[in-house]
């Protein structure tokens, strides 16, 4: 079972890499579309600007291979947010797999808020999805990030961060999640070990 | 609920963690990866690793040790110590990496923050500064606190969250090593003053030290080495106090 991570000058990927290896996962890095159309998972562990994250796309064909693609797929933090319809990050139109738009965090009280949202956060409504199965109780994960998607119909669990928001998305074969997962500890562990049993 | 976080502060000189009174004295606490897990095993929610003498002897921090430990860890880390160029920081990124912190190199050229942020984001950009009081006035100090400079340090934090760093390490070196607690007055200050995060760093002795600096301080994070290193307050022990006191903690 191969597991493709789409390469991206962005600095998590290294992580995303070191978090598969030490739960024995074959991963590779790439971003020539047959490899990744031949993974049986793909990851996309974006971080960055969203404006320059859907140019690199586009200009390697990987934004059509994205929304064609038949494999589990899991989009994570600024992935997630490219997955979406449209980012206010830059007026960046998305990938649109999910009708959701992501909006700038508006603190009403810049003390007692911080943009970016950075630390540890809980994930809470979880839905009964595979990708959140036998979490442990203490379900705190690591967010960075100034932008965020709404809640929606395919929200499968929120966190509270000025109002709720969307940790997690799922619509057939895409999954997605806000935070990092490859650094919120054991929580993260189980949830790349769910994805990768998906 | 966003939590408080507790940062220990693994200073690294020659591959080994050392921790001194007021940066002078050092003395070895052991290897920084089996250090490093352990703490990331006990609730440490971050970790710093800063080669303390990077900066004074113009070395650059050892790739291969934040390769070891990214592999080791499943918490962030951020790495500091005597970088100064975009390449520096690509080259610690692509080592695993999650943040850097630069120090001097931002005080001698401000503009290289704008450089990093827009090359990297800011969320991986943190600004160091070292602080200490001058005739009653805080003075940004370069040189591991040696080198006192002319910049104003409430101004000079304004301008460096202005310039896109995505977060602030405020160290007081008036307070550093003292276990005194930290320097409350002047955290808060600033705190309330920018948008970004602040880590409050120098002079925890005790648990209501950390209960202070999230209350009084208004810190987003407290950072702190020996009395980790060498066991006087353990982490779990501390995460338990803080949330018995209401402070929200990661569990």
């Amino acid at each position: 079972m191969k597991t493709a991570v789409i390469k991206y000058n962005s600095g998590n990927v290294q992580s995303v890499l070191y978090a598969l290896e030490r739960l024995g996962a074959e991963a590779i890095l790439t971003d020539d579309p047959d490899e990744i159309r031949g993974a049986d998972r793909v990851i996309f562990p974006g971080q960055g600007e969203a404006s320059t994250a859907m140019n690199y796309l586009k200009a390697r064909k990987l934004d059509q291979l994205i929304r064609e693609i038949k494999q589990p797929f899991l989009g994570v933090c600024l992935g997630l947010q490219l997955l979406c319809e449209h980012s206010e990050e830059n007026n960046t139109g998305c990938l649109g797999i999910f009708p959701v738009k992501v909006k700038r965090f508006i603190p009403e009280n810049s003390q007692e808020f911080k943009v970016p949202h950075v630390g540890w956060n809980e994930l809470e409504n979880l839905a009964d999805n595979p990708l959140l199965r036998d979490l442990p109780d203490s379900r705190f994960v690591y967010y960075v990030h100034s932008y965020y998607a709404e809640l929606s119909e395919a929200t499968i669990a929120s966190t509270h961060y000025i109002h709720d928001f969307t940790a997690v998305l799922h619509r057939d074969n895409y999954w997605a999640i806000q935070a990092h997962p490859e650094k919120s500890s054991t929580v993260g562990e189980k949830l790349l070990e769910n994805f990768l049993s998906i | 609920m966003l939590t408080k976080r507790i940062i220990p502060c693994l200073d690294i000189k020659d591959g080994r963690t050392v921790k001194g009174v007021n940066f002078v004295e050092l003395r070895d606490a052991g290897d920084p990866v089996e250090l490093a897990k352990v703490y990331s095993d006990e609730g440490a929610d971050e970790l710093v690793f800063l080669d303390i003498t990077a900066t004074v002897d113009k070395r650059k921090t050892l790739a291969e040790l934040v390769t070891k430990v990214a592999k080791a860890i499943t918490i962030p880390f951020t790495v500091g110590g005597g970088i100064s160029t975009v390449e520096d920081v690509k080259f610690l990124l692509n080592a695993g990496a999650d943040k850097i912190s630069i120090n001097s190199a931002a005080v001698n050229n401000p503009d290289i923050i704008d450089q990093m942020a827009r090359e990297f984001g800011s969320q991986c950009i943190v600004v160091a500064i070292d602080t200490r009081d001058v005739d009653g006035l805080d003075f940004v100090h370069t040189h591991g606190g040696r080198k006192p400079t002319l910049l104003k340090t409430q101004a000079w934090a304004k301008e460096v969250a202005d310039r896109g760093a995505g977060e602030i390490l405020l160290t007081s070196m008036d307070h550093d090593g003292t276990k005194a607690g930290f320097a409350n007055e002047l955290t808060a200050e600033i705190s309330a003053a920018l948008s970004i995060p602040v880590i409050a760093s120098g002079g925890a002795g005790t648990m209501a030290h950390f209960k202070d600096v999230f209350t009084f301080g208004q810190a987003d994070a407290a950072l702190a080495a020996s009395i980790f290193h060498f066991k006087e307050i353990g982490i779990p022990e501390l995460k338990g106090y803080l949330a018995n006191e209401g402070i929200s903690i990661r569990k």
